[in-house]
């Protein structure tokens, strides 16, 4: 069999719902481990990429720190990088936050938010640092493909995976085509 | 004067007075436009429907229809041009479509997906756009206004009532209403109104209507741009002769 093509994902500021999508795949998934295997993914919990991967599919917009380091380590590594569903493609709902100030935001959530108890704004050095606006993936690395849909349904999946693999132009069809 | 003029290699016979997009859609051919209704006087303004003539880019809503004239519409630039403004479009507002209750009804999303955008391309620039929501039955979000002045065009021609009217230039131009308060309450204007059906976005809805028809049964999620923009100018010519 040849060399199955080396795949890794990961979820930044998104809701796991492009990879339930994936995995909506259903029974179409035993057909693409025969030409794709996973790295470091959610979905066998692997969290670092161990050799470099051919293709990274990245779920969700940038909103801290770590987000942007591994949105980076995800661009070294992989040789084609996408941009999964509307969060990555746009910010998409986690960058409705951006018309606000994060200090109104973290007030918001930890200082007046409904039922708080010693209320205050968590600090703990382990805490990733927000970033002021929730950006998508283009703004910080190259990306090189676009998986638009919130989420992409899983017939866009199946058809973009089974382009690339063939070597082929993996653009949808307009029907497939949904940013909702 | 009328006679036939050439869209791309289709010959289209055209009435006087037609624009080149009126004799294209009257015809069956499809030009991709968002600031553009039959009802109303053309505004130029998306330019969605640029098309070459003689090498020149002209907007075919208002390009006046002429003997023999070769139009330019279909090419691989034209397509990308109309894809990037498109996409411009998109990251000059806040377009959240997952969150917008317009979606799969919209005219900016219909176009995006009839054009093939799969990604903004450009920096998505964020603005703090002000929202009404001070009327009782009419919302304004402009978060999704894309500034065609359709709403401003209708108001005035069609409702009679001048509701609406462009602030300011180029990026940071917005759309005022017109009432000393600034806000819709004072205003005349009412959920019927044809402005309120004629925003392509969900910049102006009408409150509580919002999911009447679920997401993923709604026009745009059954059908293309053009075969609805195609159908509803057949069935309004059918009616106008």
């Amino acid at each position: 069999m040849a060399e199955r093509l080396r795949v890794a994902t990961c979820s930044l500021a998104g809701c796991f719902g492009c990879h339930m999508s994936l995995l909506d795949l259903d029974e179409r998934l035993l057909g693409l481990l025969e030409v794709v295997e996973f790295d470091a993914s959610p979905l066998n919990d692997l969290k670092r990429i161990r050799r470099p991967a051919d293709l990274g599919l990245v779920e969700g917009g940038v909103c801290n720190a770590e987000n942007v380091r591994v949105l980076r380590e995800f661009r070294s590594h992989c040789r084609v990088l996408v941009a999964v569903g509307e969060c990555a493609i746009t910010g998409g709902i986690p960058s409705m936050r951006n018309g606000f100030t994060l200090k109104q935001c973290l007030e918001e959530a930890f200082i007046r938010g409904q039922g708080t108890e010693n209320a205050h704004i968590p600090d703990d050095p382990e805490i990733p640092l927000l970033l002021n606006k929730v950006r998508p993936l283009h703004h910080i690395v190259k990306v090189d493909h676009y998986l638009p849909g919130c989420p992409p349904a899983p017939d866009a999946f199946w058809h973009f995976l089974t382009a690339l693999v063939a070597g082929q132009d993996p653009s949808l069809p307009k029907e497939l085509i949904r940013f909702d | 004067m009328s006679g036939t003029f050439f869209l791309d290699d289709q010959e289209i016979p055209f009435r006087e007075g037609q624009t080149v997009l009126e004799a294209a859609l009257a015809a069956g051919r499809f030009i991709p436009h968002l600031c553009w209704r039959p009802e109303l006087e053309p505004h130029s303004s998306c330019r969605l429907c640029t098309v070459l003539i003689s090498g020149r880019p002209f907007s075919a809503c208002t390009q006046p229809a002429m003997k023999g004239q070769r139009v330019v519409c279909d090419t691989p630039q034209l397509k990308d041009l109309r894809k990037a403004v498109t996409q411009m479009l998109f990251v000059e507002g806040n377009h959240f479509c997952p969150a917008c209750e317009r979606s799969g009804s919209c005219r900016l999303q219909a176009a995006a997906y009839h054009l093939g955008m799969q990604d903004s391309h450009f920096p998505h620039q964020f603005p703090v756009r002000e929202r009404d929501s001070s009327h009782p039955e009419v919302n304004l979000d402009r978060d999704r206004c894309i500034r065609c002045e359709l709403c401003v065009r209708a108001s005035r021609q069609l409702d009679g009532k001048n509701v609406f009217g462009i602030h300011g230039r180029g990026v940071t131009s917005r759309l005022e209403v017109n009432a000393p308060s600034g806000l819709l309450r004072d205003t005349a204007i009412a959920a019927e109104d044809q402005a309120v059906a004629f925003c392509p976005t969900g910049a102006l809805t009408v409150k509580r209507r919002g999911f009447e028809l679920p997401i993923g049964e709604r026009r745009f999620d059954r059908s293309d741009l053009a075969t609805e923009v195609l159908e509803a100018f057949a069935a309004k010519e059918a009616r106008h002769g």
